[in-house]
């Protein structure tokens, strides 16, 4: 699937829920479940502080493609990390540089990502994306 | 008869109150706001709306400079927003009061010109523990400017300041102290009079970053005998963007202009600038005219309220709040100093700050999470932040109970 296909699944599967509440134990749901990253990533080089949450990402390139590993010490967000995740790992470099992610805002839930935006999610977003833009510079 | 009896404050009409605060008729998600991040910054008044609307209406001009009518209106009305916040401090001389863009500039401009004038290789300065980074960052460079070393007065666990320590710091190398007179985290009252007066035998100024008391508590310069002090409009029902540096005249005298241009020169020519007299001295350029203006009127406003009664029914408040927040299953507070204004810090067992708080606002409730500016303090506690509730006196029982379920619908969803 592209990378839009994924966020029109996710924009599609909340679409079932009716109300903001609904929406968001759906995303709680999702960060309590996914184990998202290896504990020895784990590391403070890993590390996207935020204002409020803390965020570890880990990238590996493995076949031309990035595979993207993350966690969040706070469950919600966690839960937008692991659709982040989700939604731009095992593409390749030049697709998600490419990648613009609309998925956050159709879902419904309007300011979460300002909200976030202090927390590191937006930080995430933007640190994939230097990895895919360094590992396009590397094989290209 | 004792002719000094103590007369309670009159009981304050919560509801009259809160029709003075058009925002809080607001509605979040289809839900009523209820406003519990007052420590951030404080809704305003119909009072001060109007206020705005009529400077700019009726009034907007510079001031200082002009001649014309408008000019000297404006001049008048900024003259008079000074006098008022020298009538509520009760400084000695309105030339004392100095307009600001907020806290975080007053203590900038005493960090840079105290600092230069007072500060040399060697000397210290002393913080405490719980103090904002307004109140840290700006004395850190300073400090390292001046070859100087920063202090700090350690805290307990409930948090309150250590004062023997802060005793044991003092002698004649130190320059200034600079603490909070509450705490914006942990809601504490620091013992300010007890500081100061010790600060004093060793001839140390102190400055008092009253940002969190101006609006809860009197505060009387004269009679505190404090030697700075600092506080922001936005958190006293006025307009952001303004900030009160109140100085003892003997000590502003002495200390260099912190920015040039405007009105703070008496004669420029390119061998030498001469220097206004205060406090014009200390206000370079076009001040926020309007904001400087509309302070006043948010003093007029809380002033005609009263704060005895507003620190009566906010303590009331607070108390409430405790006792509901502490029957919540794992929650604890932190910050539970014997003396504490209208903050509460908590964290739930097992739940990030950050995640309630998100749920929170879902149900309309507005309060800070996070580590409020003051990540030294997280530190100390081991935490990575607090759900932080700041109350102002336009906050309801009712709210106190609303914020409590919903304090615990969080929990529930998030376990």
């Amino acid at each position: 699937m592209t990378i839009n296909e994924i966020q029109d699944e996710l924009i599609e599967e909340f679409s079932f829920f009716e109300d903001r509440n609904e929406k968001y134990e759906y995303i709680i749901q999702l960060g309590k479940e996914l184990p998202l990253i290896e504990e020895a990533y784990k590391k403070d080089e890993n590390l996207i502080r935020g204002c409020q949450a803390k965020v570890w990402l880990h990238a590996d390139f493995r076949d031309g493609r990035v595979h993207f590993t993350a966690d969040s010490d706070a469950i919600i967000t966690k839960g937008l990390v692991s659709m982040v995740v989700r939604v731009l790992s095992g593409h390749t470099p030049g697709a998600i540089a490419q990648a613009e992610l609309y998925f956050v805002d159709k879902i419904g839930l309007q300011g979460i990502l300002s909200v976030t935006r202090s927390n590191g999610l937006l930080s995430m977003i933007k640190q994939m994306k230097l990895y895919a833009v360094a590992l396009q510079t590397k094989t290209s | 008869m004792s002719t000094d009896v103590m007369v309670a404050p009159a009981a304050l009409d919560i509801q009259q109150i809160r029709n003075d605060f058009p925002i809080l008729q607001t509605t979040v998600y289809g839900k009523p706001l209820v406003y519990l991040d007052n420590g951030a910054t404080a809704q305003k008044p119909w009072a001060v709306l109007k206020a705005i609307e009529d400077y700019y209406t009726h009034l907007n001009s510079n001031v200082h400079r002009g001649v014309h009518h408008l000019s000297q209106k404006a001049t008048d009305a900024y003259e008079a927003s000074r006098r008022k916040v020298t009538a509520f401090l009760n400084a000695r001389h309105d030339y004392e009061v100095i307009f600001t863009k907020g806290t975080t500039d007053a203590i900038n401009l005493v960090a840079y010109s105290y600092g230069k004038q007072f500060v040399q290789e060697g000397d210290t300065v002393i913080v405490s523990a719980m103090e904002h980074h307004s109140n840290i960052v700006p004395w850190q460079i300073m400090c390292e400017d001046r070859k100087a070393n920063l202090q700090v007065i350690p805290i307990n666990e409930k948090g309150e300041l250590l004062m023997d320590e802060f005793s044991a710091l003092l002698n004649d190398k130190v320059k200034l102290i600079a603490v909070a007179y509450v705490s914006n985290t942990l809601g504490t009252i620091n013992p300010v009079r007890e500081i100061i007066a010790q600060a004093h035998q060793h001839n140390i100024p102190v400055l008092l970053d009253a940002a969190q008391a101006v609006q809860h508590i009197p505060v009387d310069v004269q009679e505190l005998d404090v030697d700075f002090l600092v506080f922001s409009g936005h958190k006293i029902y006025g307009p952001t963007g303004i900030g009160i540096l109140y100085g003892k005249e003997e000590w502003l005298n002495q200390m260099p202009p912190y920015q040039g241009g405007g009105s703070m020169i008496k004669q420029v020519t390119f061998a030498k600038t001469t220097y206004h007299d205060l406090p014009f001295r200390f206000e370079a350029g076009t001040p926020n005219i309007e904001a400087c203006i509309c302070l006043g009127t948010a003093i007029d406003y809380i002033t005609g309220i009263g704060l005895p009664a507003i620190q009566q029914y906010e303590h009331e408040l607070l108390e409430y709040a405790t006792a509901q927040l502490l029957s919540i299953d794992k929650l604890r507070i932190i910050g539970t100093a014997t003396q504490k204004s209208g903050v509460l810090s908590f964290i739930v067992e097992g739940v990030h700050p950050y995640d309630v708080g998100v749920i929170l606002d879902n149900m309309g409730i507005a309060v800070r999470t996070g580590h409020h500016c003051t990540q030294p303090l997280m530190e100390f506690y081991g935490i990575p932040g607090t759900v932080r509730v700041s109350l102002a006196f336009y906050n309801t029982k009712e709210e106190i109970d609303q914020l409590a379920a919903g304090v615990k619908r969080a929990v529930t969803m998030l376990t």
